[in-house]
Parts: C-alpha cells; structure tokens; sequence
C-alpha cells in the first residue's frame, strides 16, 4: 500500500477546503472544546460588527483561525486516509464475474454476471487472468495469486482448495490456472470495502480513552467557562469594566483548544500508521486495546525461530572426521533446494571453509517426497544424505548402536537428525534444528522492560518448547500446543484482568483470535481466521504483533503528552491576560506582567495569536505521534513529563513574548 | 522567620508524624474487620448498637445503598440538630435562658455541624446554651467525622477489592470510626486539655471583677471536651468566638501544639490506612508526601509573608521586627500562628488561633487557596482522603496515557465513567465558591455585610464562600455573616460542598470496586514514586488551583502590590 507524506500538495488542498466544511456547528458539536471557541468567535465577530474597532476584529480573526486550525488538523490526517481510499476503490472496479449454473456438476457451465449482482453461497468460476469478484473461499482447484491490490506486494501466493490456504479476498487477480470459488461476502461487504471505509474514517467512532478525555476536556472547559463568567461579576464589583472580547479571548485560551483540536487527528493518525504499517484494524478501539497488552502469545515458528529448520551441528560416527561428514553433506546437498538443504550448504561452508565442489561430470539425485533424500553420483561415489530409515535402507546396512544412540538423542532434543552416506558407508548425522532468529532475545527483554509477558506456543515436546523458550528469552510457553490450547490459555489471563494478544491463520485459531483482546490475523489464513481477529496484517508477518502494541502505544502517548501540554500552557496565558486585564484600573498590576508585554491590547492578541499557531505547530507531531522507546513506564513518564509538562509550562512564556515583540513591531495593537 | 520558628514548626509536625504509622495501622486493622486492642472493652457495645438498631454488619453494601444510608444518616442529624436550636429556649441546661435560634441561623448552623464545617455565623458563648453545644453541635462534631470516615473507607475499598459489588456498612463503619478512634481519642486530648488549663465545668458564667473594678461575666462551660473533638474531628466550631485564640480554649504554647496534633493526626493517618488497606504502605506515604508538601509550602508563605510584616504599618514608626502581629497572640508567636493558619484551612477545620483578616494579603492568599484547592492538604477527616483520590483519579488519567496505556490506579482501570464523576466532583467547588462570590459582588444585599471596601472586601466574600463550600468553616471575619441572605447562601454551598461532592465520589467508588484489579508490572505508571508525588502536586495546583487565580489576583494578589503601593481600603 502506498504510503503518502506527512504533508503533499494533493492533501493539503483538499484539507483546506474540507477544514471550512468542518465548521458546520453542527458537526463540532461533537468537539465541545472547538465548539467553544467557534462560540466565541461568533460572538466576537458580532460585537466586532456592532462597534468596530482593530482590535476586536483581529481578536475574532485569530479566533476563528485557531477553530480552523483544528478543523484543518483533522481534514489532513483523513485527507491521508482519503488518497489511500482511493487507490483501493480502483481494486473495487466492476468486474464480470463467471457465475457457474451448476456448481454441483463438472459441466462448467457459466454466465457471465455483474459481481455487483452476486450474493453470497454462489459459486463462481475464475480462470487466469480474471479478477476474483468478492471475497470467497476456493472449494475447488488450486492457484497462483496477485494480491498485490491489497498488500501492495507483487509475488504471486498460492491459494489453493481446502486446509487453511483456501481464502481469496476480492479485487485480487489469478495468475495461473483456475478455481471455483464459494462467494462468503455480499457486495458493499468485502474486505475492501471495509478497507476503505476504515481508511476513510467513515465508521470511526470514538474509543473508549478518547472519550474519556473527551469527557475531561469538556469539564475543564466548563470549569473554565465559571471562571470566566464570575470573573465578569467580581470585575465589575473592583471597577473594571472588562469588556466581552477580553473575557472570550481569555476563555479559548484557557481551555484546552490544543489537544481539542488535535485530538480527532492524533486518533486517525493512529489508524493510518497502522495501515501505513500495512495491518488492517476493524476498529479505532482494537488500536487502543494493542497498546493495553499485558502478554503477547507468539508462534515459534515464523516469529522466534526461523521458519524452517537448519542445519546446526555435524555428528560424524567414530572414524570419520567432521571434516569429512561435512564435505560429504556438502556434495549430497548440491542438488537439494529445499531450505533445509540450502542450510547444509551454509554451515559446511562456514564451519569447515569449503566451496562449491565442482559438479561435472555428476548425476544429481534432487530430494523427492517418494525418496526422502538427495545427493549426487560423482567419480563413482554415490553420496546421499536424506531421512534416516531412507539412507539406511539406500545404504544397505544395519545401523551400529554409536549411530542410533546418535539419532536418538538428536531426536529427544526436538531437532531432527539427517543420514549421511557414501555408497554403503555411514557416515554420521547432520542436526538439523530450530535457530532462534538473531536479536529476538534482545527484543523480549525490551519488551519486558515495557512490561509485557512473552509467551510461545508451539507444537513441540515439553523438553523442547522448554530448552527454546531459555534460550529465546520468551516468559513462558505453551508445549504440545492445540488451538484449545491457546483459547484456555487466554481465557485464564484474562480472568486476572490481563489484555492478550495473538496471531494465527487457521480456522482452529478462530476461537482464540475472536477471545484475545488483539487477535491478528494473517491475510494469508482462512477467511474464519480474518472474521475471528480484530486486526489483519497483510503481510502475514507474525513478528508485526510487537509493533502493533507500539503503534497502539504510541496514540494513547501522543493523546497523553499533548493534554498534558496544552494544560500546562494555562500557566503562562494567565500571566499574559490577567495583569492585562485589570491594570487599568490596579496600575500596581503591572508587577504581575512577567513577561514584560509591551501593551495590555499586546499581551491579549498575542496569547490568542499563540493559541491559535500552537495547533497548527503541533499537527505534524500528532500526525507523527510521540516517539515511542522501548523503555519502562517510570522511564517513559519521566521522559515525557518533562519534554511535555516542562515544556508546556516554558514553552508559552517564549512564544508569547517573541509573538508581543512582532505585533508591536507590526504595530497591530 | 527564625531557626527556632521552624524548629517549633519542627517538632510539632515530627509529634504529629509520629502518630502517622500507628494510628493510620490501627484504623486499617479496624476497618478490615480485624481485633485491635480496643476489641475487649468496646466490641460488646459495638454489638449491642447493632442489636439495637437491627443491623447485621456483615451485610454489604453497594455505593447506592452505602450513599442512601450516608443520606438518610444525615437528614435525621440535620432534623435533630434544627429542632435543638430553634427550641433551645424550652429545654434544660440552659443557665443564661437564651432564647430559640432564629430560623435562618438555625438553617445555616445544623448544616454547618452535619457537613463537619462549623461555620459559625454567630458567637457561640452568647447564643448557645450548653445544652445545644453538647447534645446538638458536639454530637455532629463526632458523627459528622465519622462519616466522612466511614466515606473514605468505602472509597479506599473500592481498590483494596476487586470485582465485588459491595463497599462496607455505613452504619458498620459509622460505629466503628465513632466508637473505636473519635472517642476514646477525645477522652485522652480532652483530658490533656484540662491538665493545660483549659476549663471543664457546667456551670454557665463567673462574674468577675476587673482591675478598673468593673464587673464583668465571663462565659465558661465544658470546654475541653469540646475541644477536643473540634480539632480530632476537623470539626473548628469554637465554643467562644475567638474560636482557639480564646485563652480558655486554647491557654497557652503546649495547648496549641496539641490542638494542632489533634487537628491533624486522624487525617494524616488516613493516607496510611488506605495505603495498608490497598495493599501497598508505598502509596500511603506518598499521598501523604504530596500533601504535605503543598502544606509545608503554604506554612512557610505565611511564615514569610507575615514576619515581613506589613511596609505601611512600618512606614508609622512601628517597630517591623515582630512582623505584622495584628490580630495574632503572643503565647504563640509568627511561627506557630502560621502553622495554625495553614493547618486548618489545609485541612478542613476551620478553628482558628490569629484572625484570617488581619493577616498580611499573602498570608491570607494561603488559606483561601488551600480551601479552594479541594481541602485535600491532608483534608478533613475522610473527606481529605477521598478528594485526594478524586485528584489522583485526574493525575493518573492525564498522565498515565503519557506511557502509553490505559490510565489505571492501584491495579484499576481508569476510564470514561470514572472521568466523568470525577470531573463532576471537581467542578463543584469552583461552580459553587466563584458562582456564589459573583452573585455576592454583585447584590447590594450582600455587599453591606462587608467590613472593608476594595480588595480586601472581596477577600471577604470570596472566603466566606470558599470555607462554607470547602466544609471548613473558619472565617476571614470582617464580614457580618448572619443576615439571611448569607446564613442561607452560605448553608447551601456547604451542602452542596459536601454531598454534591461526595455522591460522584462514591459512585466512583462502586465503579472502580466492581473492576478486576490488575497486578502492576513495569509497563504501568508507577504510582508510589517521587515523580508521581510530583505529578500530584502539579495536577493539585492546575486542576484544583488555576480556575480561582482570576478571582485571587482580584483579592489578596492586587491587594498585595497595592500594600507595597502603601494603598489602604
């Protein structure tokens, strides 16, 4: 999927007209900080009208700059989901869809229908080149797959009838061959189509922390609201006359107009660096709920240690030298391109410093399923290595204890042990074993620092899921592991109030991912795994779990950082407003004026002024989102209350006065 | 200020943080329904209240029934202690025949007892018999202590439980709080009181004959056991007007350490006894920690402010080196009068041993603020401790995002209906105490009450509000409170300050109690940390504080640069 800019030309126009559409008071209502403020630049707009007079129309000016601001803020980060929405409607086109009339027979016969007319339990043909109408399931046949339309990456995957492989998401393209296909969604339903609708924010509603701090907003501005309401009575009761547009500039700049306005952004924000990170969410609160989790369930395999096996270790039997066992696994894997046979290549490579042994001359034997084994006949040798019970019998010979007990041991640890031999001779084993992928130990430390329990699950032997589990670092495990397995495992971390997530694919997973607070599922798994989950990773990475609570993570800390922020700013506007205020009629008021504000006309503009630049300042940190360090909460308060509450306290003074400086120099009040 | 001021400030805290540990493992013990040592004398009489009242208390209750129960409690106080009042003319023990209260005063002073304000818009020697001071005012002085106890404790247990649905027993913990903590410590301060000299006696006044050889009548009554549970129960209501500045009430240097300690060890108890219920002693001391620190600031700014003294006075030819002294006592000197002063507005007690109104307009800043910022600094007795939640609710919110996480406090997770009660708690104070202050500014009704015009006048109104809304109770004085316009203004604002404030925060309670708590781990916002102690105090002063700057910049702060501008009102 592509991934735009933080800011380009084709988003920020059509952001700048939709920011004027969003001052419908009807759609800020939903924004009770923002709808304040558009109050009161109503209000002072009309006084302005009524009587005239610069100052009061560049106060109402900058106030409706700064609700513009904030609408401004929220049409960018939509204006992001809008030009990937639109790359996915072209997947969407109307395509004709072969709508098979028989579907129980062989016939193949079929009429050619709108995908838009089909319903879901047809059965459709689609051959190579066609494009698959909506999501289905492939109930016969097998395939190869451009999904490029949704995960944006070009090589093919297979799809093919039955078992978990067996989903196929419309919009995609057949590459080869032909299947039939069960229909799952109707129209309007599809997996794009949620897409979409997702990426354009059409079904977003609040999450539960962001209505929470809505909530918190709304009653800081209501406090806010008496203070300034009853300032107005005990003004009047000291002599001050203390006109209305003073008291509505100190109104917006007091209440939280900076994460009012940047809130709706900082949470689409978050989505779309999801999406950005090609993993779909079917909701904002799936978003939150990641960067909640208390224990990642893991798969070994794919996530921990490599996909495949490989070779570790060379256990040659009593006179023959290591040397001698590789070199002769070096040959018989010549003709072997499974990964496996790649990984005898490499260590023998490495471990013992051979080459490429030249191979002219030589008859390769590939590795068969039938066969179970590979090798090479060169200068007569006959060099083989393969299956254990296969290259016993190829070589003829009955096994000697030292080899058993060998491939035993090899066995109980979880590995798998490969024959070697040259004609009739035995020449030893080759471990081939799980290798644990390079960091990972590293990263569930990290992990743990921010507070999160690891746990693998795996279909090994107790023995061995634990002699892994050390050596990966993970907090527990799951052996022997069955989809029920997994569900009860959850469902007991969750009794003690613990958030879980996890990946998976199969349709057995579907139980879990739908119990787990975060279920991911592969985009590459059946289409009851992808229902079941909240989340689907496009590119199936089962990894990606762990920046996925770091997405979720990263928005409740940008929410956090910036409310704290805009609080801590009221210090710093108080200071410029109120000796500003009440100076006319208390000129001793003047020793309040810390900043040394040239005017009290200045020092009102110029709080407003900052108020209003502060939002539009800050729209690429929402956007963005507060860095996220894999570090404890103690250390990431620490770090963030200073940067964000200092700061805030600080940061105002500067702004303020630097803005004084310019509308003096500018002779604006 | 000097080295043996702070040393005096010293040694009192250091008696009162003595206490602290014991007394704070004591009430936890006794409200986790454990035998104390007290259980061989007082559990038979804990029973036969029970008995008689036909309570079980092993029933539990949810937050509505614990809150209708609190209210039912409270509305049977207030009819008890109206009646007393208005009727006092026709009972007993009433050895100076004064007549009925009038009604309005009546109004305002039975809510002034039951909300533990003790705002008293009259003069207590003059208009109450010992009859209405004992059986009426000193029986709310206890019950109303206990029932912000007994508040606090169904709060702490809304995070010391997890997933239940009950809170405790009011009348369980009503009984318990009475029986077990208020009274047998007022037997012991009350009779230490006597050894200082402070009168105990039920006669009603002796005349006296003073050196010009006027006849005089001096008021007494049974003081010291008043006072004890005035300042036990952060109670403030004085039997004299003077209030604790009355040498009877309060006769000398040790009498007011010991008022002091009395003032404030229950409520700087009971951060431990949450701590300790909440399984975590950690999080008791540092609640403590941030009230104290906010406590020991403003203690030191009136310290400042008043040895300062006051330039116009100076300017005179008065000798600046005792600072300004007006309206303080000599027996207890800057440094003692400032603790007070910051004490018992930190606190919601609201006696008082030097007059609010004559302090310097900084040291009058002080306990207008630490009224308004929630009377959470420790606070009253249980109502400290549940605002001090309320704030810790609002700082763990604001900031617990900050890591990343869902905000949870103590293993519960804080979310969009604990905010919205939360938020509906905090905005009572400003709503009520700056509502009220304008309406008063406003009315020529309420402005002829004032003493002095200007500044100093609003400083007046503002604390008349603050201390009804915030249940303190003690008085700026300069203001004559007992029209009706503000004996009924002021009643409604202390209502309104203490069950308006308290029904969210028991809904809170019942929400947060009925949550699974969730064990901490490095990924949660540690709570019991110096930077969270930080936090609080920040949160404290912007959440709490910054809404009232308007109207203090408005009173004491422009009052302050017009002092240095040698301006009087």
């Amino acid at each position: 999927m592509s991934s735009p800019a933080l800011f380009n030309r084709a988003i920020l126009l059509p952001a700048l007209r939709d920011a004027v559409w969003k001052l419908d008071p009807r759609t800020l209502m939903r924004n009770p900080v923002i709808f304040v403020t558009e109050v009161g630049a109503a209000l002072t707009t009309l006084l302005w009208a009524l009587e005239p007079d610069a100052f009061s129309g560049q106060i109402a000016a900058w106030l409706w700059f700064t609700v513009l601001f904030a609408t401004f803020a929220e049409a960018v980060a939509e204006g992001r989901g809008k030009a990937q929405a639109a790359s996915l409607r072209q997947a969407r086109s109307d395509v004709q869809a072969k709508l098979l009339l028989h579907p129980d027979t062989d016939d193949g016969l079929y009429e050619k229908v709108n995908a838009q007319t089909l319903e879901a339990g047809d059965v459709v043909l689609v051959e190579t080149g066609d494009v698959i109408p909506l999501d289905g399931d492939i109930i016969a046949g097998v395939a190869s797959i451009n999904e490029a339309a949704i995960t944006g990456e070009s090589a093919p995957v297979i799809r093919e009838a039955g078992g978990d492989r067996s989903a196929v998401t419309g919009g995609t393209t057949v590459l080869s061959d032909a299947i039939r296909v069960r229909i799952t969604a109707a129209p309007g339903e599809t997996f794009i189509d949620r897409m979409i609708a997702l990426v354009e924010g059409a079904e977003r509603q609040k999450t539960p922390n962001e209505l929470a701090l809505s909530v918190l907003l709304s009653g800081m501005t209501l406090i806010f609201l008496i203070a300034v309401v009853s300032l107005w009575g005990l003004a009047g009761y000291s002599g001050t006359a203390v006109s209305v547009v003073v008291l509505v500039a100190l109104l917006v700049t007091l209440i939280p107009t900076t994460i009012g306005g940047l809130l709706s952004a900082i949470g689409i924000a978050g989505m779309d660096r999801l999406i950005r990170f090609n993993v779909i969410a079917t909701s904002g609160r799936a978003v939150e709920a990641a960067g909640d989790v208390d224990t990642l369930l893991l798969d070994k395999t794919g996530t921990i240690t490599f996909g495949n096996r490989m070779a570790t270790e060379f256990l040659p039997l009593p006179g023959v030298s290591a040397a001698e066992l590789a070199s002769a696994s070096l040959l018989a894997s010549m003709g072997d391109e499974t990964p496996e046979g790649r990984s005898i290549v490499a260590l023998a490579k490495s471990d013992f410093g051979l080459q490429d042994q030249s191979l002219i001359g030589a008859v390769l034997v590939p590795f068969a399923a039938q066969t179970r084994l590979s090798g090479v006949d060169i200068d007569g040798r006959h060099v083989r290595k393969g299956a254990v019970d296969s290259v016993l019998r190829f070589a003829g010979v009955t096994a000697p204890p030292e080899f058993t007990r060998a491939v035993d041991q090899v066995a109980r640890s979880g590995s798998t042990p490969l024959a070697v031999a040259d004609g009739a001779r035995l020449l030893g084993i080759i471990h081939l074993g799980d290798v644990i992928k390079p960091a990972i130990r590293e990263r569930f430390a990290a992990l743990r620092a921010m507070g999160i329990r690891t746990v693998m699950v795996t279909g090994d032997n107790p023995v061995t899921a634990a002699a892994i589990a050390s050596e990966a670092g993970v907090d527990d495990f799951i052996a022997e592991a069955t989809p029920e397995d997994k569900l009860a495992y959850i469902r007991r971390e969750q009794v003690g109030g613990r958030l879980i997530a996890m990946c998976g694919d199969g349709t057995n997973d579907a139980p879990a991912l739908a119990q787990a607070d975060v279920g991911v599922a592969m985009q590459t798994g059946t289409q009851a795994a992808r229902e079941a989950g909240n989340m689907v990773d496009l590119d199936s990475s089962p990894t990606k779990l762990i920046e996925i609570v770091e997405i979720g993570k990263q928005l409740l800390m940008t929410r956090g950082s910036l409310t704290t922020f805009s609080i801590a700013n009221d210090v710093a506007k108080y200071f410029a407003i109120l000796p500003a205020l009440f100076v006319a009629t208390y000129p001793q008021m003047e020793a309040l004026n810390l900043m040394g504000l040239s005017s009290p006309q200045s020092a009102i503009l110029s709080a407003v002024i900052f108020n209003a630049l502060i939002i539009v300042a800050l729209i690429p940190l929402a956007l963005r989102g507060v860095p996220y360090r894999r570090v404890g909460a103690a250390a990431l308060l620490r770090r963030n209350l200073t940067i964000y509450g200092l700061g805030g306290l600080v940061l105002p003074f500067v702004g303020i006065k630097v803005i004084d400086l310019a509308v003096t120099a500018l002779h604006l009040a | 200020m000097s080295i043996n001021g702070w040393l005096q400030i010293a040694v009192t805290l250091a008696l009162v943080l003595a206490v602290v540990l014991p007394l704070g493992r004591f009430m936890a013990a006794l409200f986790t329904g454990e035998r104390t040592f007290l259980h061989p004398i007082l559990s038979h009489v804990e029973r036969g209240f029970y008995d008689a009242a036909g309570i079980d208390p092993a029933q539990e209750q949810g937050w509505t029934s614990y809150a209708m129960a609190m209210l039912a409690f409270s509305a049977a106080g207030f009819a008890a202690l109206y009646a007393i009042l208005r009727l006092q003319g026709v009972l007993p023990l009433n050895p100076m025949g004064l007549p009925g209260v009038a009604p309005d005063l009546a109004f305002n002073t039975a809510v002034s007892f039951l909300t533990n304000t003790n705002w008293q818009a009259y003069s207590g020697e003059v208009t109450l018999s010992p009859l209405s001071q004992m059986a009426g005012l000193a029986v709310q002085n206890f019950l109303s202590a206990a029932t912000g106890i007994a508040l606090a404790m169904a709060v702490t247990r809304a995070f010391a439980r997890s997933g239940a649905s009950g809170l405790g027993n009011f009348w369980v913990d009503m009984t318990r709080a009475t029986l077990y903590i208020l009274l047998p410590l007022s037997i012991v301060v009350g009779l230490a009181f006597v050894a200082l000299g402070v009168p105990q006696t039920l006669g009603g006044a002796m005349d006296a004959n003073t050196l010009e050889g006027a006849s005089q009548v001096i008021p007494l009554g049974p003081l010291a056991s008043q006072e004890a549970i005035k300042q036990l129960g952060t109670n403030g209501g004085g039997y004299f007007n003077a209030n604790s500045a009355h040498p009877f009430e309060n006769p000398s240097a040790l009498s007011n350490i010991l008022a002091i300690w009395a003032m404030l060890a229950i409520s700087a108890a009971l951060p431990i006894t949450f701590g300790r219920m909440v399984g975590s002693e950690r999080q008791g001391w540092a609640l403590l920690s941030a009230m104290a620190v906010l406590l020991i600031g403003g203690v030191a700014l009136v310290y400042w402010a008043e040895t300062a003294g006051n330039p116009i006075i100076t300017a005179l030819g008065v000798d600046p080196s005792l600072g300004n002294m007006e309206g303080k006592e000599i027996r207890f000197g800057q440094a003692m009068s400032a603790l007070f002063v910051a004490v018992t507005t930190g606190l919601s007690c609201g006696a008082v041993n030097a007059m609010h109104d004559s302090l310097t307009p900084l040291g009058g800043l002080v306990p207008l603020l630490l009224i308004q910022l929630g009377e959470v600094l420790p606070g009253g007795v249980g109502s400290g401790l549940y605002g001090m939640v309320v704030f810790c609710v609002l700082a763990v919110f604001v900031a617990g995002l900050m890591v990343g996480r869902t905000p949870e406090f103590l293993g519960k997770k804080i979310e969009a209906r604990e905010i919205r009660l939360a938020v509906l708690a905090v905005l009572i104070l400003p709503l009520v105490i700056l509502g009220f202050t304008a309406l008063a500014a406003t009315l020529p009704a309420a402005l002829s009450s004032l003493n002095n015009q200007g500044p100093h006048g609003l400083s007046e109104l503002l604390y008349a509000y603050s201390s009804a809304a915030g249940n303190n109770g003690s008085a700026f004085a300069g203001l004559n409170a007992n029209t009706p316009w503000f004996n009924t203004t002021l009643g409604i604002a202390m209502m309104l300050g203490r069950f308006a404030y308290v029904l969210p925060v028991l809904a809170i309670a019942g929400s947060l109690a009925s949550k699974t708590r969730v064990e901490a781990s490095s990924g949660t916002f540690p709570t019991t940390s110096l930077l969270f102690v930080g936090l609080l105090v920040g949160v404290i002063l912007i959440l709490g504080g910054l809404q009232f700057f308007p109207a203090l910049a408005l009173g004491p702060i422009v009052e302050h640069v017009l002092m240095h501008a040698s301006a009087t009102f």
